[in-house]
């Protein structure tokens, strides 16, 4: 276990990088604590899957340093950084029978087959696949193949952190679930640093403790799931999470008011953006209120989605959604106010902070 | 939603059955017309029954030519899969180098049979053939025509030269399908060289070796143009192959019957042997248990 440190990492795949926009990293100085269990959550293309390559070493970055432990490994192979790594599509060794898969990193590695038996047998023991010792591993399903790759890394006990490349991709919904709560289990149980990519913000905020939000290649928020969901610092960020993403409404600044067409807002505080910045407020749905009360709103569709209701509709020409309750009476000229606690600025898709 | 069954849809496959009918299993029961009979020309046939097969499952000189060609598959075999293997995992895997290695690698596969025997034929010349005098001028007692070891390094030589390509193309095309995350766990998994080709790429390959090793089996078995261009079957009978055999007693000497015998052991042993590689290959590492 250690420590990882990224040290202003950049990368690009251009062999003679020049403008920013040749990075598919722009720039990433973050720390990865020992022992948490982090996601790196972002669309297809942000770069999420390059910087975990540049953790393992499977790609060399173009600037920047990585340390494991305090201790530089940039310049270290793969194999010597002593990483595990789980992929997309699951890789396992046909040939072999499952037991042999999972012995194999040890025997590469030169360990005495003693060893090799007692940590494969305990192995087996905690990815549930002790009766398929001596199968061959091609005959089994995608979500043990899965467990597979993930025993030839919980094999090695001394790994410095744990990678997973978006590893559910292929798994039926229901093993999804399993898997996840076996990961955050194994996570409880032995403290490996884990690191998990994915597009899906479900399983990011389900699985991790701290979530790395990307975005073009940039590290757009660093956060716990309740601090990505209330205070999201960048519009993408109230996009990204949340269903439906936060409504991101173009207003103009006065003080601590903002002013929507005809309408007027009273903000938390006052921000004090530069000036010229285009200024936007950002409302979670949750924080919508639909009553009599407030400004009027067209409502265009309602969706029902079980324990909630989603309602869509037009203020002052700008889109906005909220949720209401299942019962909630929607009235015939509905308006909407938004709850205070749930109002953030944003000037060029930044927040700012609210003074008092 | 319902199947149909409807027999009529046997017609549709009808013109295709004529076809066959007419270019594969009319000839053959020509051959084996052929072989139960035997004649003197003027178009009369007598019955022979079984004797011909009799014949030339005794004939030395069957087996003979039958053990030669064995043996000719198997050093076409044992040096076209191992190098075929070698040169494509060896060719580059992205860039301007990879058409440039598909091309070369294509290119004696486009030219005709006996091209390529003329080609040998006249490249091994100890008078005029470059290879034949460069290797004269160093000394070395080189001639085709009269040296029995000679006349078959130079046919293996060309037969290397002529289908090495097809291992390499089918192997290379079996390397390219495997996903780079494969080679990337193997590298976490501290895995060597040889590991990587042992569990990935050889397994992984497995299937296009099993068409590559049939069909360099039956091309081998089979051969005929480039040996009878360059050495027509000789020095004597050294390297007379079953087809070689085959057309000098069906067309120069007109034992019609004979040969038709002949060509139908030839035919089964193809079968069989085919048969048995495949068989071997698709169950190997199939069983369940250690």
């Amino acid at each position: 276990m250690a420590r990882i440190d990224l040290d202003h990492i950049r990368h690009s795949y251009l062999s003679n990088p020049q403008r920013d926009e040749d990075y598919a990293l722009k720039e990433v100085h973050h720390s990865f604590a020992d022992g948490g269990a982090y996601a790196l959550l972002g669309p297809s293309g942000c770069g999420k899957t390059s910087l975990l390559n540049i953790i393992s070493g499977l790609v060399a970055p173009s600037r920047g340093r990585v340390l494991f432990g305090g201790e530089d490994v940039t310049d270290l192979s793969t194999e010597r950084r002593n990483i595990a790594q789980v992929f997309q599509f699951p890789v396992i060794y046909d040939t072999m029978t499952v037991f042999d898969n999972l012995a194999f990193p040890l025997r590469n590695r030169g360990v005495a087959e003693a060893d090799v038996k007692r940590r494969v047998t305990e192995t087996l023991e905690i990815i549930g696949l002790a009766d398929w010792a001596h199968r061959r591993a091609r005959r089994l399903t995608a979500d043990q193949k899965q467990k597979i790759s993930l025993g030839r890394g919980l094999v090695r006990h001394d790994v410095n952190a744990i990678l997973f490349d978006e590893p559910l991709t292929v798994i039926d919904p229901h093993m999804k679930w399993v898997l996840r709560s076996q990961l955050k289990e194994l996570h409880k149980r032995f403290g490996y640093t884990m690191v998990y990519v994915t597009h899906d913000q479900t399983e990011a905020l389900t699985f991790a403790q701290t979530v790395v939000v990307m975005f073009e290649g940039a590290v757009v928020q660093i956060g716990t799931p309740a601090e990505l969901f209330e205070r999201p610092s960048h519009t993408f960020v109230g996009y990204f999470i949340g269903s439906p993403g936060m409504n991101v409404i173009p207003v103009d600044l006065d003080g601590a008011t903002a002013r929507l067409g005809s309408q007027v807002i009273t903000l938390p505080g006052a921000a004090s953006p530069s000036p010229g910045a285009r200024i936007e407020l950002g409302v979670r749905p949750e924080y919508v209120r639909v009553g009599r009360e407030g400004m009027p709103i067209r409502v265009l569709t309602v969706e029902d989605i079980g324990r909630h209701r989603i309602v869509r509709g037009t203020l002052e020409g700008s889109d906005i959604a909220a949720i209401v309750p299942e019962h909630h009476e929607l009235p015939s000229e509905p308006r909407v106010q938004f709850d205070p606690k749930g109002i953030n600025i944003y000037a060029n898709s930044w927040r700012q902070s609210l003074g008092a | 939603m319902d199947k149909t069954w409807n027999n009529n849809a046997w017609f549709l496959v009808l013109p295709v059955l004529v076809l066959v009918a007419f270019s594969a299993i009319i000839p053959l029961m020509t051959v084996v017309n052929y072989s139960v009979q035997d004649t003197f020309g003027n178009n009369e046939f007598f019955w022979a029954g079984l004797d011909w097969f009799e014949d030339t499952l005794h004939s030395e000189r069957f087996w003979a030519a039958l053990w030669r060609n064995l043996l000719f598959s198997a050093i076409i075999l044992a040096i076209q899969i191992p190098l075929g293997i070698f040169i494509a995992l060896n060719m580059p895997k992205r860039g301007w180098g990879v058409p440039v290695c598909l091309v070369l690698m294509a290119l004696p596969l486009l030219i005709p049979w006996n091209v390529v025997g003329t080609i040998w034929q006249v490249f091994g010349r100890v008078d005029i053939g470059l290879l034949g005098r460069t290797l004269a001028a160093m000394g070395i007692d080189y001639n085709y025509v009269q040296d029995p070891l000679d006349a078959w390094i130079t046919v293996v030589v060309m037969d290397v030269w002529h289908w090495t390509s097809l291992v390499v193309l089918l192997c290379y095309a079996g390397l390219a399908s495997i996903p780079d995350a494969y080679y990337q766990a193997a590298r976490i998994d501290g895995a060597s060289r040889w590991s990587v080709f042992r569990f990935i790429q050889l397994p992984k390959m497995q299937r296009v070796l099993l068409i590559a090793v049939l069909l360099r089996f039956m091309d081998s078995f089979m051969i005929y143009t480039e040996p009878f261009v360059v050495t027509g079957g000789g020095p004597g009978n050294e390297t007379t192959f079953l087809s070689i055999d085959l057309v000098k007693m069906a067309i120069g000497q007109f034992d019609v019957g004979p040969a038709a015998a002949m060509s139908l052991i030839y035919f089964l042993i193809v079968l069989l042997l085919s048969w048995v590689f495949y068989t071997v290959m698709t169950n190997y590492g199939q069983g369940d248990e250690r």
